[in-house]
């Protein structure tokens, strides 16, 4: 029982070690920023997952120990992993202007919402004039 | 068995700094330098979770939650000072 939570544990850690290694080789290798923001997502989710698994197993199966910071840990990271790539994306589609160019047409009279200057905070009064057909501003 | 594999799960992470750090150095942006150092704070929580694993102590998922916390706040507000010049308006 105790050899086959080591095996675990081991594979485990092995498995993290290399999401979080590819998570790094990506960020440095990929040309471009918007796919650059693909790779640290994984390195998150996948390899900071396996690692706080295996942290946890090892603290129950082998020291005996139940320990629940690492759920803690596990459910901030799932849960700021993606405001923190909306963040980065969205400032960097707002800053970059030759993305701006490169974005595809929305199809309707209404243009992305991240650019949309009637659609912001800043003119809560005028975005109903600017979609009079009831489309969302 | 899990102590190799923690020294070589120590071996990959200290890479993957490295490499972090070497898009954090070079990066032409400001924000790519902001997502290096996003993805610097997680290889960091990821050898402490190793250090802790090898020590067999469980004083530091504290020092784990304290850096995921940090990190998340830090890239926010160096998102937010890009967009709109300040951090709280």
């Amino acid at each position: 029982m105790t050899l086959v939570a080591e095996i675990l544990v081991a594979a485990l850690i092995l498995i993290g070690t290399f999401f979080i290694l590819v998570g790094s080789i990506g960020i440095v290798k990929l040309p471009d920023m918007m796919r650059r923001l693909h790779a640290p997502t994984k390195a998150t989710t996948l390899g900071i997952g396996a690692m706080l698994i295996a942290s946890m197993l090892y603290f129950l199966m082998i020291r005996g120990i139940p320990s629940l910071h690492e759920l803690m840990i596990t459910i901030f990271m799932f849960l700021t992993a993606p405001v923190t790539a909306f963040m980065v994306a969205k400032a960097h589609i707002l800053l970059d202007r030759k993305t701006q160019e490169e974005l595809s047409p929305t199809g309707v009279d209404v243009g992305w919402a991240t650019l949309d200057r009637d659609a912001g905070s800043t003119s809560k009064a005028k975005a109903p004039l600017a979609a009079p057909d009831g489309q969302p501003g | 068995m899990i102590a190799i594999a923690c020294y070589i799960a120590i071996v990959g992470i200290s890479a993957a700094i490295l490499l972090s750090a070497w898009r954090l150095a070079i990066g032409p942006d400001t924000l790519d330098r902001v997502l290096a150092l996003d993805t610097l704070v997680i290889n960091a929580i990821a050898l402490v979770v190793v250090v802790g694993i090898l020590y067999a102590t469980t004083m530091y998922f504290e020092i784990a939650m304290l850096f995921a916390m940090v990190g998340f706040l830090s890239t926010v507000a160096f998102c937010k000072y890009k967009l709109r010049g300040n951090v709280i308006e």
